[in-house]
């Protein structure tokens, strides 16, 4: 499935907050096809690689070459890229203030200029698909967890990404709505859809990952494929975190 | 106990019907009315726009090393809206009227427009807070999730932050509402013919205090009744998202 079309390109990326380096230079390479699972201890800027790579946090050295543009240049709309990349949160963040079907139409509407109809349309399709179509006129807060994570991945794939960056999307479920979210994913990733994937979920990594990366203090410790990657880690700190976590 | 209902009834007369007094109170509510309309109008819109430009500047500009002429921009309209805020809510609103009337409105003498202005720019600065308090309040998640569908910050504020923060805030903003159409009773110390001085006039013609003075003060409470109950109307359809 992997192409060497490299969508997202990272180089030498660094992060600090007030002072306080979190990420200290990473260099990677997102193709498409890819489902890259980023995995490594809380504090360890996973989160903070991730949402780099879509600007929520700016960063303070180095590129991010989306699609052949340097998206951290001032000059870039980065509006118009992230339209191009969706993103779904740990706390889901959906708009309690309206309906499931409008979460889902709004950016198509406003921002792809698509009519009603054909917003709604699609939207129906995406619910259809996640077997939430009977919810299209419920309010955020009358969904559990786990629907409300699968509204949210339907609302970023509403926009037709490039590709999906998932901040710890199971970590805020309840155990056993985790695996209707990651039905959601592993289908999508079978379709070949673009994915960055932060995660605690080792089986998921495993199974659906086409490369696993352990960001350590703000480096890439290690990045392989799934079976050496679990198999035959390298790196001391990884072959801990795995003792700790498998 | 004859004479007590007979000298009722005189007050009651000369009170509402000698010179078609109802009348005059009449007019003194709608002048009342009128005020408080254009002022809540006023208040709505010059609040917004300085919440706007405050949690802009608290949230966007601030935090930001390079800045571009539009951060500037934002960067002086926020000064300016701190002195406004400092000056507006650190003096008496019948002193800003006064100043309004007597110095800025020296040569037209428009009092109703003074009134109208004064109450109006009062008005702002408390709706400007109570409205950068919910912004405030919304969830950094909802911004976050806004502009990674590629939103920018006016569309994410006009679709996602502000519906959301004026459904938290409309409590707080009713009570500002209260207060200034009870703080339009002032308006009678730049020569307005508002409810409360229309009243007063009255009861200094008449010499009789008890029917004009209760009849002003039950006619405000029934107003904010009515405003009472309207608010709490729509407070209860905005919120037919929570379930």
């Amino acid at each position: 499935m992997t192409t060497n079309d490299v969508l997202i390109k990272v180089e030498g990326l660094e992060k600090s907050f007030d002072g306080v380096e979190v990420l200290k230079g990473i260099d990677a390479e997102i193709h498409k096809g890819d489902v890259i699972v980023i995995i490594g201890a809380s504090g360890s800027g996973k989160s903070t690689f991730l949402r780099c790579l879509n600007l929520l946090e700016e960063p303070t050295g180095g590129r991010i070459l989306f699609e052949g543009t340097d998206i951290t240049d001032p000059d870039v709309d980065i509006n118009l890229h992230r339209q191009k990349m969706g993103m779904v949160f740990q706390q889901f963040n959906l708009f309690p203030h309206k309906t499931v079907l409008q979460n889902l139409t709004l950016g198509p509407i406003k921002l792809l200029k698509q009519s009603k109809e054909e917003a709604n349309k699609n939207a129906m399709e995406l619910l259809e698909r996640v077997g939430l179509a009977d919810r299209a006129d419920a309010y955020p807060n009358q969904l559990s967890g786990g629907q409300k994570q699968r509204i949210a991945i339907v609302r970023a794939l509403a926009m037709n990404p490039d590709v999906l960056l998932f901040d710890e999307p199971t970590s805020a479920l309840d155990p056993e709505m985790v695996g209707e979210v990651l039905d959601v994913m592993k289908s999508l990733a079978k379709e070949g859809m673009t994915m960055a994937v932060v995660t605690h979920e080792m089986g998921f990594a495993r199974e659906v990952g086409t490369k696993v990366v352990f960001i350590d203090e703000g480096v890439i410790a290690e990045e392989n494929t799934p079976e050496e990657f679990f198999n035959n880690p390298q790196n001391p700190r990884l072959q801990e975190f795995l003792s700790k976590v498998l | 106990m004859q004479e007590f209902f007979s000298t009722l009834q005189d007050n009651f007369i000369s009170t509402f019907i000698t010179e078609d007094r109802w009348t005059q109170l009449l007019s003194g509510l709608g002048i009342t009315l009128l005020i408080t309309f254009f002022a809540v109008i006023i208040g709505i819109i010059l609040g917004c726009l300085i919440a706007i430009v405050r949690s802009t500047y608290e949230t966007n500009v601030k935090t930001k090393k390079k800045l571009r002429f539009s951060d500037y921009v934002i960067k002086v309209l926020n000064a300016i809206c701190k002195v406004y805020l400092t000056i507006i809510r650190g003096t008496p609103v019948v002193v800003q009227l006064m100043i309004m009337y007597f110095i800025i409105f020296a040569n037209s003498r428009d009092s109703i427009l003074a009134a109208i202005l004064s109450f109006g720019i009062n008005s702002g600065a408390y709706v400007a807070e109570i409205i950068r308090s919910g912004i405030m309040s919304i969830d950094k998640g909802q911004f976050e999730a806004s502009r990674s569908l590629g939103f920018n910050y006016k569309d994410t504020m006009i679709h996602i932050i502000l519906p959301q923060a004026f459904k938290n805030v409309l409590p707080a903003l009713g009570n500002e509402f209260i207060v200034l159409l009870k703080e339009t009773s002032v308006a009678g110390y730049v020569a307005v013919q508002d409810l409360t001085y229309v009243g007063n006039l009255i009861r200094s013609r008449t010499y009789e205090a008890f029917f004009p003075l209760i009849t002003i003060a039950a006619v405000y409470l029934v107003l904010v009744m009515i405003l009472t109950f309207f608010l709490g109307k729509l407070e209860r359809r905005l919120r037919n998202s929570d379930h």
